[in-house]
C-alpha cells in the first residue's frame, strides 16, 4: 500500500459505514428483549424471530410472494427467452426499438407503472386482484431476463447453431440441445435476479394488491404503520441473509462483470 | 453428369444482388474451391448450397434432384465452418457422435464409427476432452470428423485454415486434400487464398461480384488467367496495353506505337484473345542497359526508382516509357537507385487476356 492512499482509505470506510450501518444496526436491534425498537438493544432474545411464524399474515403474504416471483418468473421465461433469442439473433427492422421497448419497465418510475397497471388490468379489465398481481410482477422481470439471457447469448457463437442443423437437427431440436445448455447459467442467474427484484418490489404490488391478496414486502409496511416492535427488524435481517445468499450464487454462477460490462 | 448442378441462381441482400444468374457444375468425386477476395459471393453461394440460404430465383441440383428446397438439416451435407463450430458444452466424442446420434443410430455403432473417424484424424486419445481444452488445429480436425462421420454427400468448407497459424495451415491442407482423396468424396472449398487453393483442388472457380470469372484447373489459371481480374488476382503485377495484334506463326505480334513484342500462342489454342499484356514480376528480367542484353526483342529500357530487399531476392520498381514495372530479381550485386536498365519480357510468360 502507498502512504498517498491513507486519505482514500478513509473514504471508502466512510462509504461503507455509510451504506451498511443501517443494515448492521438494524440486525442488532432484531435481538431487542423489548416490545419497543430500540438501539442499542437492552439484552439478547430470538423472541421476536419467533413472532414472525406466529403473525399468520407474515406467513400467508410470505407464500403469495413466493408464488407470484416464481409464477411470473416462469412466464417471464416463457416470453424472454424467445425475446432475448430473436434479439440477438436476427438483424431485423424496429430491433433497436423492441429492445428498448422491452427494457422500458425498469426505466418508468415504478410508482407510474403500478398506477398504469392499476388503471387498466384491474379497474378497466376487471382481472381479479391475484391475476393483476402476477401479471404486474411479469412485466417488471421480464427486463432483468431479456438482458441477462440476451447478454448471455452475445458470447454464444451462432454458427453452432448451423453446425447442429447442418448434422441434421430441426431449429427446435437445436435450440433444446445446443442453444439452451451453453446459456443454461445465464438463464439461472436471470432467474434469481427477477426473483430478487420481484419478491422486493413494493411500488408495483402496492397497487397491485388488496383485500386478501398481499405481498410480504407490502405487509411489512402495513405492520409497521400499525407497530412498532422488532417484528420488522427481524424479517428484514431474514430477507437480507437470503438476498446476500442469492447474490452470492449468482457471483458464483457468472460473476457480477457480466451485468457491469457494455 | 454433374453432381451438382447451380442454374441461374439469383441471390440478394438489402435490394442487392450477391449472384445473378449464376451457374456452376461440379463432377462428382472432385474438390473445387472458391476463390476470390471478402464480398465476391463464394461464401454466399457455398451457403447456399448448404441450405443456409435461400436463393430468389434459379435451382439447385444434387445428384439429380430438385434440392432448392430442401431445408439444410435434411440435406446430409457436411459443414466445416471457419470459427469451428464444435459444441462448447460436449466432448469432442459427443461432437462427432451428434449428427450419428440424430440418425437413431445403436450406440455401439455410433461408437465405432466415431472412434474410428477420431483416428482418421489423428485424435484418437481425445475423447473426453472439451473444445476449450484443444488447440486451433485439434478443434479444426473435430470439425472435420465430426463433419465426415455422418458419410455426408458433399463436404463444404468455409475458410477452414484461416484462424490458424501459417505453419499449421500448410500440414491441415494436406490433411484435408489427403483424407477428402481417401474417401472420394465431393468438396466445395471456400477460401481467399490463392496458394491454398491452388494447392489441394482439382479445379478452382475465381470469383468476383458475384460472377465466375475463370473455372478450371489450378495449373491452367496460374498460367494463363483468362481476364485482367484473375490476371491481378493471382499476381500478375504487370501490365500493357497494347494497340493492336496479328498473327505471326506460332506466336502472337503486338504494338503499342513503335514498340513491338511477341507474345506466345497458349499450348490449347484457346484464350489468348484479349489486348492488355500480363506478365508477373517474377518473370520478368532485368539487364544493365550497358550490357547488351542477350536476347533481342520484348525489351524495354527503363530507370530504376526504387529497390527493396525481399529476402530471396530484390524487387525493384522501374520507370518506363510505357509507365512502372516491378520486377523481382535474384541476384548478388542489386542495381541502384537511377540505375539505366533493359527489361526484358520472355515470349512465353508474357499472357494476353482480356
Amino acid at each position: 500500500m502507498k502512504e498517498g492512499n491513507r486519505g482514500l482509505s478513509l473514504y471508502t470506510l466512510l462509504v461503507f459505514v455509510f451504506l451498511l450501518g443501517p443494515l448492521v444496526i438494524i440486525s442488532i436491534t432484531s435481538f431487542e428483549p423489548g416490545t419497543v425498537l430500540k438501539f442499542p438493544p437492552e439484552g439478547f432474545s430470538l423472541r421476536w424471530y419467533r413472532n414472525i411464524f406466529e403473525v399468520s399474515m407474515f406467513m400467508e403474504t410470505f407464500k403469495t410472494s413466493i408464488i407470484v416471483s416464481m409464477l411470473g418468473n416462469l412466464l417471464a421465461l416463457l416470453l424472454g427467452v424467445p425475446a432475448a433469442y430473436a434479439l440477438s439473433r436476427f438483424e431485423f427492422r424496429g430491433r433497436d426499438t423492441l429492445n428498448a421497448l422491452f427494457l422500458s419497465p425498469v426505466l418508468i418510475p415504478g410508482i407510474v407503472l403500478g398506477f398504469t397497471l392499476l388503471r387498466y388490468l384491474i379497474v378497466v379489465y376487471g382481472l381479479p386482484i391475484y391475476a393483476g398481481l402476477l401479471i404486474g410482477h411479469t412485466v417488471i422481470m421480464l427486463p432483468f431476463i431479456i438482458r441477462v439471457i440476451a447478454s448471455s447469448l452475445a458470447n454464444f457463437d451462432f454458427a453452432v447453431e448451423e453446425a447442429a442443423q447442418s448434422l441434421g437437427a430441426g431449429r427446435l431440436e437445436t435450440f433444446f440441445k445446443v442453444v439452451l445448455p451453453n446459456i443454461r447459467s445465464g438463464i439461472l442467474a436471470a432467474v434469481l435476479i427477477a426473483f430478487l427484484e420481484s419478491f422486493n418490489n413494493v411500488d408495483i404490488s402496492v397497487f397491485m394488491t388488496g383485500p386478501g391478496v398481499s405481498t410480504l414486502p407490502i405487509q411489512m409496511l402495513t405492520y409497521v404503520q400499525n407497530y412498532f416492535d422488532p417484528t420488522i427488524a427481524a424479517i428484514s435481517v431474514i430477507l437480507m441473509v437470503l438476498t446476500a445468499a442469492l447474490m452470492f450464487i449468482i457471483e458464483r454462477l457468472m460473476g457480477f462483470a457480466y451485468f457491469t460490462k457494455r | 453428369m454433374a453432381l451438382i448442378s447451380l442454374e441461374q441462381v439469383s441471390v440478394a441482400y438489402d435490394n442487392r444482388f450477391i449472384l445473378e444468374d449464376f451457374n456452376l457444375q461440379i463432377e462428382k468425386g472432385k474438390l473445387l474451391s472458391l476463390l476470390g477476395p471478402s464480398g465476391c459471393g463464394k461464401t454466399t453461394t457455398l451457403r447456399l448450397i448448404a441450405g443456409f440460404l435461400n436463393a430468389e430465383q434459379g435451382k439447385f441440383m444434387f445428384g439429380g434432384k430438385d434440392y432448392t428446397n430442401v431445408p439444410v438439416n435434411k440435406r446430409n451435407f457436411g459443414f466445416v465452418f471457419q470459427s469451428y463450430a464444435l459444441f462448447p458444452h460436449m466432448s469432442v466424442y459427443d461432437n462427432v457422435a451428434f449428427g450419428l446420434r440424430l440418425r437413431k443410430m445403436k450406440e455401439a455403432e455410433v461408437k465405432q464409427r466415431v472412434t474410428r473417424m477420431l483416428e482418421i484424424v489423428s485424435l484418437g486419445g481425445f475423447e473426453k476432452r472439451l473444445p476449450k481444452a484443444l488447440s486451433g488445429g485439434q478443434r479444426q480436425r473435430v470439425a472435420i470428423a465430426r463433419a465426415l462421420v455422418i458419410e455426408p454427400d458433399l463436404l463444404l468448407f468455409d475458410e477452414p485454415l484461416s484462424n490458424l497459424d501459417a505453419n499449421l495451415r500448410v500440414n491441415m491442407r494436406v490433411e484435408i486434400r489427403r483424407i477428402q482423396q481417401e474417401l472420394g468424396i465431393t468438396t466445395v472449398y471456400v477460401s481467399h487464398d490463392q496458394e491454398e487453393c491452388f494447392s489441394i483442388s482439382d479445379q478452382v472457380a475465381v470469383m468476383n461480384s458475384g460472377k465466375i470469372e475463370q473455372l478450371a484447373h489450378p495449373t491452367t489459371i496460374f498460367k494463363y488467367p483468362a481476364s485482367e481480374y484473375v490476371a491481378r488476382f493471382i499476381g500478375f503485377g504487370n501490365f500493357i496495353a497494347f494497340e493492336s495484334r496479328s498473327d505471326a506463326g506460332e506466336d502472337i505480334e503486338l504494338s503499342r506505337g513503335a514498340l513491338k513484342f511477341l507474345a506466345a500462342k497458349r499450348p490449347n489454342g484457346a484464350g489468348n484473345l484479349g489486348m492488355l499484356g500480363a506478365i508477373r514480376p517474377d518473370d520478368l528480367q532485368l539487364w544493365p542497359s550497358t550490357q547488351e542484353a542477350p536476347l533481342s526483342g520484348n525489351t524495354l529500357s527503363g530507370r530504376v526508382q526504387v529497390s527493396t530487399y525481399l529476402g530471396r531476392s530484390y524487387q525493384y520498381e522501374v520507370e518506363t516509357e510505357l509507365g512502372v514495372f516491378t520486377v523481382n530479381q535474384e541476384m548478388d550485386v542489386p542495381f541502384a537507385q537511377g540505375e539505366q536498365v533493359t527489361i526484358y519480357f520472355p515470349k512465353d510468360k508474357l499472357v494476353l487476356v482480356q
